[in-house]
């Protein structure tokens, strides 16, 4: 029993940090989805996130004194900025140029790895970009004293998850309780509905994709702090997870957190699974352990696609003209 | 006299036709003003016009007597003109309420005032006899309660005028009558409202005046009670008008097909919507399935051209079994299907006209070699038919069918049907929606097609139709077949009575 409790302490900040990972870039394609554009360059707009982020941390570090947390802070915002300004190609391609939202997502997706990575060894001379310290917070007074929940979260857990929550908790209030909330559901659903009322439907949905771009660039540096220290041009598949997660959830945010949390288990399970003993003790070998994520996002969403509530007008470019 | 809303000389022009030709119309204040016209004549555009939707390139509008100029809807709104859409324009996810409320929200912090809009909404709904549950979804209610909520979001904008486009077009009898008392409530309570149509009946029953467009032009304004239905339809078409369908008695000859036993249960569940149903239809006449709305005849025709599986019974086209053969099979073997929903199974809106003309013969030798189209063939045929059928459109044979008005859609899918020469037509409710000329057209269609010989099924829901159109009745009741009747021996009454399930007969 202390052996399974010691397991979950164990375990546990690494679901954590995971789940705040997906679910806040799955939020962000939520708001860019129900507005109405399909938004496949998540993982590309993560590289470019994480990209500047670590970029920025970098020379922050070595030019100026500031405490640790502050910098992340720091290199989050720059994330997020980034990726905003990244996905506006997207926005002007899928709304603006009314573009096949798929391809010119796509385009971002082939684009950012190689930027990122030509631009780093430009700078640096080497295709990686080392953060090298641990941002993890290890103790927070009194919080981490609490039983069973102080080290499940309080215990070497991350800036980031607590702003994923505080993001979470806003963007439910935008969503489901605000003016811009309702009209940007209505232009994922019916769009011309919307017009009809006097709502415009580009402004929103430039919204809706600039949101998703902030949310991704912040959930690239979050890889980069919780999951790797350094970024050497790739986020690990999160973004595409990130869309299993969205699709998964159903476009909604708290089946999403669900979800999410779903996909952290295997994806925590896969990544180091000596360390849990009773999965240890099943003897099977690594290469499973390591396919669980991916055989468990086919199953899950073959099994959760079947009632899928896509919004309706999802992917279909806005045309005044047609009825 | 004071008028709400004078448009003076309006002109509207698109590329290629003149939609609107110094138009004038004027509404007065608590009048319900209905705006008669086929398709085409510019109704709808100059309704867009005083919404906001086009500006017109000549000519001005007056509210209340002031000039004003509409550069969208929300110009409109603000002078309180509200439109409801002929195609409903609500959220099918969302609950009434925030259908009602979307685009002028209130709020308070930032944050939505949801009970405070649903309490104004249900005070409305009181005051305007419109029941409607403001926190159903709109998926879950019906097309009725669908309009009245497009009805209600004027009403929550506080508009004045209310411009109706085509309201009943998608509604059941019963719906109608109950819009039509709607609409009367409204100018008691101050309203003023313009209602676009081309029912007669609709005008006579509810409309103050009439302003008669044709062809982009406004021919008149008149009184409808001084005036006939002769005369306004006269007006609209720009000739007189045949209600007396001209037709001969029926000569039926052997028989084409033979329905046994035939039982069809529900597409999704176990209930028989068709129940043992038997008849005839015979060579040289016009045989009519009348019958309320929901009664069976949909799954019917479905059953008899393949689209629904059926239970029991046979199917006997010429002496051959169709019930085990494929929908392809089946027309193959000889019938032609004008079906109900013709967006949905009477063309691929996005396809071309010329292509639509040949989507059950495409693969046969006539429109292929060695399994390439022959495009010269497709569109020879298509302009052949567009000549035969008067079928009109934008571009001609490469029209896109989801660019055609809904008459020349049908004229479209009834030339395709006619031109197979099938020994069985099936045409089931084929002038719902449409204009008088377009309605009259395919009538006649219809008659010449049952004269060169054919067995002629129809499905109408209309009773004029059914009245005029048919030589035998078959009433249609809760799936079974309660009665034969003969148009020229009964009243429309009496077919009611059977139609209601409250008389039976004998079915041969």
């Amino acid at each position: 029993m202390i052996e399974l409790m010691n397991q979950l302490n164990f375990a546990f900040p690494y679901i954590i940090r995971a789940m705040a990972l997906l679910s806040v870039v799955a939020l962000g394609a939520l708001f860019s989805e129900r507005s109405g554009v399909v938004n496949i360059a998540l993982e590309g707009i993560m590289i470019m996130g994480a990209f500047a982020g670590a970029w920025t941390m970098i020379i922050v570090m070595n030019n100026f004194a500031i405490p640790r947390q502050w910098n992340a802070f720091i290199g989050l915002s720059v994330g997020a900025v980034t990726g905003l300004i990244f996905s506006l190609f997207h926005a002007f391609a899928a709304i603006h140029m009314k573009s096949n939202q798929i391809i010119s997502a796509t385009a971002l997706n082939f684009f950012a790895p190689a930027f990122a990575i030509f631009t780093a060894r430009a700078v640096t001379g080497d295709r990686a970009l080392n953060v090298r310290l641990d941002y993890s917070i290890r103790n927070i007074p009194i919080l981490s004293d609490i039983p069973i929940l102080g080290p499940w979260f309080f215990t070497n857990a991350y800036l980031s998850t607590f702003i994923a929550v505080f993001i979470f908790i806003v963007a439910y209030i935008v969503l489901y309780k605000t003016p811009f909330g309702l009209r940007l559901r209505s232009c994922g659903e019916n769009p011309h509905a919307a017009d009809s009322l006097g709502v415009n439907i580009y402004k929103i949905r430039y919204a809706g994709v600039m949101i998703s771009g902030a949310l991704a660039g912040l959930g690239g540096v979050m890889f980069v702090l919780s999951f790797s220290t350094r970024f050497d041009g790739a986020v690990a598949g999160f973004g595409f997870l990130s869309l299993a997660v969205l699709i998964s959830g159903q476009w909604k945010p708290i089946r999403l957190i669900l979800i999410a949390f779903l996909f952290a288990l295997f994806r925590v399970v896969s990544e180091i699974p000596d360390e849990l003993i009773g999965i240890r003790n099943l003897n099977l070998p690594q290469e499973i352990w390591r396919m669980l994520p991916f055989i468990a996002t086919l199953v899950i969403l073959a099994i959760t696609s079947k009632g899928s509530a896509a919004p309706r007008a999802v992917g279909e470019p806005f045309d005044a003209g047609k009825r | 006299m004071d008028y709400v809303i004078e448009m003076i000389d309006i002109t509207k022009e698109f590329p290629g036709i003149k939609a609107n030709d110094c138009v004038n119309f004027k509404l007065k204040k608590q009048e319900i003003h209905a705006l008669l016209g086929e398709n085409g004549a510019g109704k709808s555009t100059l309704m867009s016009v005083l919404f906001g939707l086009y500006q017109a390139d000549e000519g001005h509008i007056r509210v209340n007597g002031n000039d004003v100029h509409i550069r969208n809807p929300n110009d409109a709104n603000d002078l309180n003109i509200g439109m409801v859409h002929q195609h409903f324009k609500l959220v099918h996810n969302f609950t009434v309420t925030e259908n009602i409320i979307l685009g002028s929200e209130d709020t308070k912090y930032g944050l939505l005032t949801y009970k405070e809009a649903r309490e104004k909404i249900k005070e409305l709904s009181e005051r305007y006899k419109l029941r409607v549950n403001p926190d159903a979804k709109i998926e879950d209610i019906s097309v009725g309660q669908q309009q009245r909520v497009e009805i209600l979001k004027m009403l929550y904008r506080q508009a004045e005028i209310l411009i109706f486009d085509e309201p009943t077009a998608s509604l059941t009898p019963q719906e109608i009558e109950e819009l039509m008392k709607i609409l009367k409530g409204l100018t008691k309570e101050g309203k003023s409202i313009v209602l676009i149509t081309h029912k007669l009946n609709e005008i006579r029953e509810v409309a103050d005046r009439c302003t008669i467009l044709r062809k982009g032009k406004s021919i008149s304004t008149v009184e409808v009670k001084g005036t006939t239905n002769e005369e306004l339809a006269e007006m609209m078409v720009g000739r007189k008008v045949v209600f007396e369908l001209e037709k001969t008695k029926a000569k039926p000859k052997e028989t084409v097909l033979q329905v046994s036993n035939l039982t069809i249960k529900e597409k999704e569940g176990n209930k028989e919507v068709v129940r043992n149903v038997n008849f005839k239809a015979r060579r040289g006449e016009i045989l009519c399935i009348a019958g309320i709305e929901g009664n069976g005849q949909t799954e019917l025709i479905y059953g008899l051209v393949g689209m629904l599986p059926i239970k029991e019974g046979s199917i006997l086209l010429n002496d051959k079994e169709l019930s085990t053969l494929s929908i392809r099979k089946r027309s193959l073997s000889g019938v032609s299907h004008i079906p109900e929903d013709r967006q949905r199974h009477g063309l691929v809106l996005d396809f071309t006209l010329e292509n639509n003309l040949i989507l059950q013969n495409y693969f046969t030798s006539k429109y292929h070699h060695r399994g390439f189209l022959k495009f010269d063939t497709i569109r020879d045929n298509a302009e052949k038919m567009i000549d035969r059928f008067d079928i009109r459109s934008s571009r001609g044979p490469v029209s896109l069918a989801r660019s055609m008005s809904g008459g020349n859609q049908q004229k479209l899918i009834l030339g395709r049907e006619i031109d197979r020469n099938n020994d069985l037509l099936i045409a089931v409710q084929p002038t719902r929606g449409l204009d008088v000329g377009a309605i009259e057209f395919i009538h006649q269609q219809l008659i010449d097609q049952r004269d060169q010989g054919k067995a002629v099924l129809l499905v109408s829901l209309e009773l004029d139709e059914v009245m005029n159109l048919s030589d035998r009745i078959l009433v249609m009741y809760e799936g079974e077949l309660v009665g034969e009747l003969d148009p020229s021996k009964i009243d429309e009454k009496e077919l009611g009575l059977y139609m209601a399930g409250s008389k039976r007969g004998e079915v041969s």
